[in-house]
């Protein structure tokens, strides 16, 4: 017996592993990660971590010991080159071929590179992995003044820590506000005045031409200004890691298409996390999130499906993000809703925004509102009176009967 | 270090040994206890990580915090033994623990 080969040693791979043990799975597991690594989790990377508040150890999805006390081959610093599926084979770079039963491809995403002049320049980082962080870490024990390129999540959850570490931060958006591409204009503006507040110079409208420096970057040119600076961090997104599973033929389009199971188009192969493709039977349309619950759902759907039951991916997406101390916590898409219902007050910093479509709730930002982020996650698709979700003296949980 | 009790809702019980440093959700994950989730790792995000304490345990435990509590009020399985189980930091104090687990996690 070949049993499950993982590729990718990560949040989704871990947990496939796991849940297969934990389904009384007694076959083979071995998995392949290209880091030197065992898996880890990356939201720490942002916040504690970086703010060096927790060890690596406590950024492990399990530790250490747990892969050879379940039996689980972990092979690092094992890139895998190719996936043979007329073979059922898989090949590393240390030239070794091995064979699949079923393979699970959790290959995960990496960040999207900007290249501009100067790109190559020391002090210029991208926030992907622990040696990332790493890097960066040291960088800001000597730095006073960074550049963070791209106003996303990581972006600002990067900007509150420098900040708390005291540097000055600067952060360069291209698009009209923060947060564009994934929140509405009240969250953006919310955010927005919550970093100047705490002294971050956001500039949008603005994009980034080159980078300058004496072999480290010292400058950061935009049209209208050059920034000084002696660190940057760019996060202006990612791509997933699906050109392996293209390259062997696997149907790929934004990523590795499966379906409800987690099956690809090839047989026995299944893929997860942050690299698939996948349909969401509640909101009715294919997605491709980048968030630790998918990872985990779909690992424990992988698992299910390749020990032969029928488990189907149905949950609806959610995210968290800490900046200073606020926890922002996150449900469906508030793009889905038409109209929105503010609950709690704004300015103390404790409110969270209800979104509507035909009066149903779609979506919910919840800021330090841990309460009205539970109300929707089981709410969510059903009718919920505007006025009750409004009124802050209304008890949320006469709604959920 | 501690001896952990986790019982399962079908009541299969699952003997574990958690170590200091870590907290009652990750002495069951790194024990394959099925029925906790953890969803986000640990971060007090989710509410997957559901488990029922008797009073006598509980009152050798810190209160929850202002965030669990928020986290826990509107779990349709709640009752007044609910914690979440990545808020527990594992401690000597703990020895012998017996920890229930709901049939679902929201
Ligand atoms: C800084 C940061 C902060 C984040 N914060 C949050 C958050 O707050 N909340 C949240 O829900 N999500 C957050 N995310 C996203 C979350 O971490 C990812 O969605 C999650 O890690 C996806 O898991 P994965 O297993 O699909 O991919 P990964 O965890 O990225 O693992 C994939 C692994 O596969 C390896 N690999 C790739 N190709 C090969 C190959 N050919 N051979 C061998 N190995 C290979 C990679 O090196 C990598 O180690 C954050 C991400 C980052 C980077
Ligand atoms: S693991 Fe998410 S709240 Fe405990």
């Amino acid at each position: 017996m070949a049993g499950v080969v993982i590729i990718g040693a990560g949040q989704a791979a871990a947990q496939t592993a796991a849940s297969l043990r934990q389904e009384k799975f007694e076959g083979p597991i071995t998995i392949f990660g290209e880091e030197s690594e065992f898996p880890y989790q990356r939201p720490p990377l942002s916040k504690d971590y970086l703010a060096g508040k927790i060890s690596v150890e406590k950024t492990l999805v399990r530790p250490a010991e747990f892969y050879d006390s379940k039996n689980i081959a972990v092979n690092l610093s094992a890139k895998v080159e190719e996936i043979d599926l007329a073979q059922n084979t898989i090949s590393t770079t240390l030239s070794e071929t091995f064979k699949y039963d079923n393979l699970v491809v959790a290959t995960g995403s990496r960040a999207r590179e900007l290249i501009i002049p100067g790109h190559e320049l020391n002090g210029v980082h991208y926030l992907r992995s622990l040696k990332d962080v790493d890097a960066i870490r040291n960088e800001m024990k000597t730095a006073k003044e960074i550049c963070i390129v791209g106003g996303g999540y990581i972006g600002l959850e990067v900007a509150a820590v420098a900040t708390i570490l005291g540097l000055k931060v600067t952060i360069l958006e291209m698009e009209s506000r923060i947060l564009k591409r994934v929140t509405t204009e009240k969250m953006s503006e919310f955010y927005h005045a919550l970093h100047a507040k705490k002294g971050v110079d956001i500039r949008c409208s603005t994009q980034v031409q080159g980078f300058e420096g004496e072999g480290s970057v010292s400058s950061v040119i935009t049209k209208e200004k050059t920034f000084k600076s002696d660190m940057v961090i760019v996060g202006i997104g990612i791509l997933p890691n699906s050109e392996l599973a293209q390259k062997a033929g696997i149907d790929c389009e934004n990523g590795i298409l499966v379906n409800e199971n987690c099956q690809t188009s090839a047989r026995n192969v299944y893929a997860i996390g942050d690299c698939s493709n996948h349909p969401n039977p509640i909101l009715n349309r294919r997605l491709r999130l980048e968030s630790v619950p998918n990872a985990m759902e779909q690992a424990r759907v992988a698992a299910n499906n390749i020990l032969g039951g029928d488990k189907k991916y149905s949950t609806i997406p959610w995210f968290w993000s800490d900046q200073y101390d606020l926890k922002l916590q996150m449900l469906g898409f508030s793009a889905d809703g038409e109209t929105s219902i503010v609950r709690g007050e704004v300015s103390e910093e404790k409110f969270a925004v209800f979104y509507l479509s035909n009066e149903k709730i779609v979506a919910v930002d919840a800021v330090n509102s841990p309460k009205e982020f539970m109300l929707a996650k089981q709410l969510y698709g059903k009718r919920a009176d505007p006025e009750q979700l409004s009124d802050v003296n209304y008890d949320l949980k006469k709604m959920l009967n | 270090m501690a001896t952990i009790r986790f019982i399962e809702f079908n009541g299969t019980e699952h003997l574990v040994s958690g170590a200091n440093d870590s907290s009652l959700m990750e002495a069951a994950v790194t024990n394959l206890v099925p029925g906790i989730d953890a969803d986000c790792g640990g971060e007090c995000s989710c509410a997957t990580c559901h488990v029922l304490i008797d009073q006598v345990w509980r009152a050798k435990l810190d209160q929850p915090s202002e965030i669990e509590e928020s986290m826990l009020d509107l779990n349709p399985d709640r009752t007044e033994d609910s914690r979440l189980s990545c808020c527990i930091p594992v401690t000597e104090d703990l020895e012998g623990i017996t920890i229930k687990l709901p049939e679902f996690q929201y």
